[in-house]
């Protein structure tokens, strides 16, 4: 079969692409972060701000190179930052200048 | 008075510690995520206790429910048959109460046929019966593998099965979630419900794995 009649699936679309990485079976303990960004999706589907399949869709539609670079919470984190702004329940800029007293408190 | 350690501002303080290990340094996207929430509590559209009490009701869920789910089926093949024609409504009975819009299906292990899940898009799992997925469930290697050779990826848990026992993989949907229903192991002829749920390990739940074998719990 050409490449043109079976396109390279998406980043996310995993099943059987060819690696022989062997699965790593550690597993780390959650950083708070993780289990507040965990907590986040739930809080926003109980309100019915955003659906499973738009969280799906967020993840799904981040580019290819920042798909592979970032950590599974950190994916969840760019696609509620896709659909809060899509919504109009947040701006980009106003998610801009929070980040400026966070990263203050963080360094 | 010495200095408290984990004085981060009032996001921390009005949410409580989540319990997993202190933020020390965060990336980028992690910080994003925290300045999104802190967004939201200001604009009124979550309150400030939200997040935290939905990381507590994460937090109390484990595969210790879902043990009791299939230990329930070992010994009530009434249950049993329920569970397998309508998973919902039988882990109802015992309590769990899934996602509104989500489908859970128990797929049995027998002599002839081993199911093992996956979900190669993301991560779906049942979590309202097994806790959050391991990191290896969402792990890149186990979902490209596992759908094509997944004898050699269960070998690498430890789990050597005979070669006229079939494998069926499934793979999740954000629809439908998948609980596996193991085997129960042989020489547990009158042990308890509750003695049999112990020998129900998370990874016989997924597929990549046994139950355990009666001798290791019974001491």
């Amino acid at each position: 079969m050409s490449e043109r009649e079976k396109p390279a699936p998406a980043a996310h679309d995993r099943g059987g692409w060819a690696t022989e990485e062997p699965v790593d079976q550690g597993e780390h303990q959650w950083a708070d972060w993780e289990y507040r960004t965990q907590a986040l999706a739930r809080v926003l589907r109980s309100k019915g701000i955003v659906v499973t399949d738009e969280m799906r869709r967020g993840i799904e539609s981040i580019p290819a190179p920042e798909y592979e670079a970032l950590s599974y919470f950190e994916r969840w984190s760019a696609s509620f930052e896709t659909l809060l702004v899509e919504k109009g329940v947040l701006t980009p800029a106003e998610i801009d200048e929070k980040m400026k007293e966070v990263e203050e408190r963080w360094g | 008075m010495s200095e408290h350690q984990h004085d981060h501002g009032a996001g921390e303080e009005s949410q409580g510690h989540p319990g997993g290990t202190p933020d020390i340094q965060l990336s980028y996207r992690a910080k994003r995520s925290l300045a999104m929430q802190e967004l939201l509590v200001e604009k009124g559209i979550i309150a400030p206790d939200d997040i935290q009490r939905s990381v507590e009701s994460a937090r109390a869920r484990s595969p210790s429910d879902g043990a009791r789910v299939v230990a329930r089926a070992w010994v009530d093949p009434a249950f049993k048959q329920r569970l397998l024609d309508n998973a919902l409504t039988a882990i109802a009975e015992l309590g769990y109460d899934f996602v509104a819009d989500t489908g859970l299906v128990a797929l049995e292990n027998t002599d002839e046929l081993h199911h093992v899940v996956v979900c190669t898009l993301c991560s779906c799992y049942p979590g309202a019966l097994l806790g959050p997925p391991p990191d290896w469930y969402k792990s890149l290697a186990y979902r490209s593998r596992v759908v094509i050779e997944p004898r050699a990826v269960l070998r690498e848990f430890g789990l050597e099965l005979e070669s006229d026992i079939g494998v069926r993989v499934i793979d999740s949907t954000a629809e439908i979630r998948y609980l596996v229903l193991p085997g129960r192991p042989a020489g547990t002829e009158g042990m308890a419900e509750e003695q049999l749920a112990e020998l129900v390990t998370r990874n016989s739940m997924i597929g990549v794995g046994l139950p355990l074998s009666p001798e290791l719990v019974t001491t």
